[in-house]
């Protein structure tokens, strides 16, 4: 589904990724894990097509397209969806709008009908239901006055109706109580399947505690420079991610 | 200069004067008192108006045009502008199918087809077209409920004595340099008296155009409400591309009475020029509102996407006890366009009320400027005001300016003030976009959330109307 070869990619004038290498197929989950500054949420902001980065190196390709091509709204038409680490406020926009106007996007572009406020209404119920979200939400302004957790709900909520292929989670456990991490967690699990991919961007093991990957990769530096499956995560939990970096010193003296 | 050569004057710009083609019926270009006496009598006024508009005029003389709003434009050459036109004068029309069918034609085009306004939406129009009314309908059904709509020339035929009561009551001809121009020189507009007790059954709306080139347009408009009464009021413009810059100055006067109601609403979407600034409407205007009476309470409600300038301070004279005064305005620039628009409340009465919320939206090269007023006068004891301002920028060539003023005369008012700038956020457009949302769709709804404030308070088809007017406003603002 997701092809990334040696991505290189530069943000004012400072290159962040340095060669990344990644591939991602239908019905998995992969966790991307790394310190502070390693360019996890800027590998997260990439693939969804932020153009304050600039790419001088490599490729992606999704679904067999050439994903660097493609404007933003291009790509989350085709089922490109990222949930925002701090997600943005739109002062007066109602979420149902919001929403609506989304998943209407989305679906021309998949040859659906538009759905009516009707149908859309009966769809947001049942997934707000997943995510143990009040009615009033409906009618609040996107993420306007929202607490930390109600916010990251909000992304899981808009995720599950989008309905995306490859869902990207950049930090979505980052201030979140533990109840919050329950639900959101469990609302992301409702979401796995076949059809889908999932990339977990974290700094924490935490969350892999509620959601296991089937990969684990390690960022450091601009690169992955460890992969391997659950028990990676545990292991730099234990071990720390100096770990790592004493590692990667040792293999660049050697 | 003596009475003879006078005479000879008149006689000579007379015989060049009436530019009548097939259609309009126009006065020559130009200013002074025979200009004036020749409106008067093209409109059959009585001896008040007419000695009325010369005092205007004479005061005018003595005026200088303001210069301190933050707008900027080439001088106006007064003498150049034609004071008087309007459709050849026919038979007073019985029905709509007596209106010019090139006239009903141009209507249809700006989408405002009388017959379909009369059968399907409910709203009396008294449309203007140039400076003299055509057409007016739902007249017999709102005269049943003793509410005079209808053109000011009517009025001051059939209805003297109001106009002589009010007229200037609220504006007086001295009042500013635009005003006092009206005040001399208008030619129509309209004119709506609500009876005691009679609350409107339908909004009533006035459709404006612009048509013929270099005219001048000098409305006036006048509402009064009597006690216990409440009345709607829509005005809704367009104007056809045009190349020289056309000055507007109208002057809308309000008076509310004991516990009255007035709510005047406006979408305003004059030709604001082209892409380089070209052309477009000078919309110099003075409204104000009255609340005379106790408990009455005016609310004004903007949405100004048109104009090359605009120039615009509706504002309310709170003198009434417990009476409220409101201003909702969303103001947009774009292109070359330049708004200095706000609101003045003037609090007299004891326990009088206003509330503030301003919205401007400045993109491509627009200047936004918020200029309000909030005087608390020595007697208002216990005035209250709250103000917001909020300014959102697209694009890094526009500007956001705001002025707030403040007097206060008496210690025991309570004043709110909140103001922001925000710009469009790249964070807020790519948030939109990655949920698959166009990005010219995004600036739209990132700029209808921000005005929602404003277009709650607008009646509803109005508000779609202006939510529509904006994105049309702001097309391009986003590459």
């Amino acid at each position: 589904m997701l092809e990334i070869k040696n991505l290189h990619t530069t943000v004012a004038g400072k290159e962040i990724l340095k060669g990344i290498n990644l591939s991602v197929k239908a019905g998995e989950v992969h966790a991307i894990m790394g310190p502070n500054g390693s360019g996890k949420s800027t590998l997260a902001q990439v693939l969804a097509g932020r153009e304050s980065y600039t790419v001088t190196e490599g490729s992606v390709t999704y679904e067999g397209k050439n994903l660097l091509q493609m404007p933003p709204e291009e790509r989350a038409r085709e089922g490109i969806f990222l949930a925002f680490q701090y997600p943005i406020e739109i002062p007066g926009v109602a979420n149902a709008y919001f929403l609506k106007t989304a998943l209407n996007a989305i679906r021309k572009q998949r040859g659906l009908n538009e759905l009516d406020a009707m149908d859309f209404l009966s769809l947001v119920k049942e997934k707000m239901k997943l995510l143990q979200m009040d009615a009033a939400f409906l009618s609040r302004s996107v993420n306007e006055g929202f607490s930390g957790g109600e916010k990251k709900r909000n992304e899981i909520l808009q995720m599950a109706i989008l309905d995306p292929k490859l869902a990207l989670l950049d930090e979505t456990d980052s201030g979140l109580d533990i109840d919050s991490l329950k639900i959101v967690s469990e609302g992301v699990n409702a979401l796995r399947s076949s059809h889908r991919a999932i990339v977990l961007v974290t700094h924490y093991q935490r969350l892999l505690d509620y959601i296991t990957p089937d990969f684990v990769h390690v960022l450091s530096g601009g690169q992955i420079v460890k992969s391997g499956d659950k028990n990676l995560a545990h292991e730099l939990e234990a071990k720390g991610y100096g770990w790592i970096e004493k590692q990667e010193a040792h293999i660049q003296r050697v | 200069m003596n009475g003879h050569s006078l005479e000879k004057l008149v006689q000579k710009d007379y015989q060049y004067g009436f530019v009548t083609d097939i259609d309009t019926d126009t006065v020559p270009p130009g200013l002074n008192e025979n200009i004036i006496r020749l409106i008067s009598a093209k409109k059959n006024e009585p001896e008040f108006m007419l000695d009325w508009r010369l005092k205007a005029y004479r005061h005018w003389l003595t005026m200088k045009e303001p210069t301190w709003a933050n707008v900027h434009y080439p001088a106006i050459d007064y003498q150049k502008i034609v004071y008087y036109s309007a459709p050849k004068a026919k038979e007073k029309l019985k029905s709509l199918d007596e209106v010019d069918p090139e006239l009903r034609k141009t209507f249809e085009k700006l989408g405002i087809s009388l017959q379909e306004q009369e059968r399907l939406s409910g709203v009396a129009v008294d449309a203007v077209f140039d400076s003299v009314s055509v057409a007016t309908t739902f007249r017999e059904k709102l005269s049943s409920l003793g509410i005079i709509f209808c053109s000011f020339s009517e009025a001051v035929q059939n209805h003297p004595d109001l106009i002589k009561k009010y007229l200037g009551s609220v504006v007086p001809y001295t009042d500013n340099f635009f005003a006092t121009l009206n005040a001399a020189v208008f030619t129509d507009g309209s004119f709506c008296y609500i009876p005691k007790g009679v609350r409107s059954p339908m909004e009533l709306s006035t459709y404006f155009r612009i048509n013929a080139s270099n005219t001048g347009q000098f409305e006036r408009t006048l509402i009064i409400a009597e006690e216990e009464s409440y009345v709607s009021y829509l005005e809704g413009c367009t104007a056809p591309m045009r190349d020289e810059n056309q000055l507007h100055a109208a002057v809308v006067e309000l008076v509310a009475l004991d516990n009255a109601q007035i709510k005047y609403s406006t979408v305003q979407n004059w030709y604001p020029g082209d892409k380089e600034g070209k052309g477009g409407i000078y919309n110099f205007v003075t409204k104000r509102g009255k609340c005379l009476g106790k408990n009455s309470k005016i609310s004004w409600t903007q949405v100004e996407t048109g104009s090359a300038i605009t120039w615009k301070y509706p504002g309310c004279i709170l003198q009434g006890e417990n009476s409220v005064g409101e201003f909702y305005s969303v103001a947009v620039t774009n292109n070359y366009q330049q708004a200095d628009t706000g609101t003045k409340m003037i609090h007299i009465g004891k326990n009088t009320r206003s509330t503030i919320v301003s919205k401007g939206i400045s993109a491509g090269h627009g200047q936004n400027t918020y200029r309000g007023l909030v005087k608390i006068m020595k007697n208002a004891t216990g005035a209250r005001n709250y103000s917001q301002c909020d300014s959102l920028l697209m694009g890094d060539q526009c500007g956001a300016h705001t002025f707030p003023y403040i007097e206060v005369k008496n210690n025991t008012a309570q004043l709110e003030h909140e103001a922001s700038t925000s710009k469009i956020g790249e964070d807020q457009l790519f948030y939109c976009r990655q949920r698959g949302i166009s990005s010219e769709d995004a600036v739209n709804m990132i700029v209808n959330g921000f005005c929602k404030q404003v277009f709650k308070e607008l009646p509803m088809e109005f508000a779609v109307e202006a939510q529509k007017l904006l994105g049309v406003s702001l097309e391009g603002a986003v590459g």
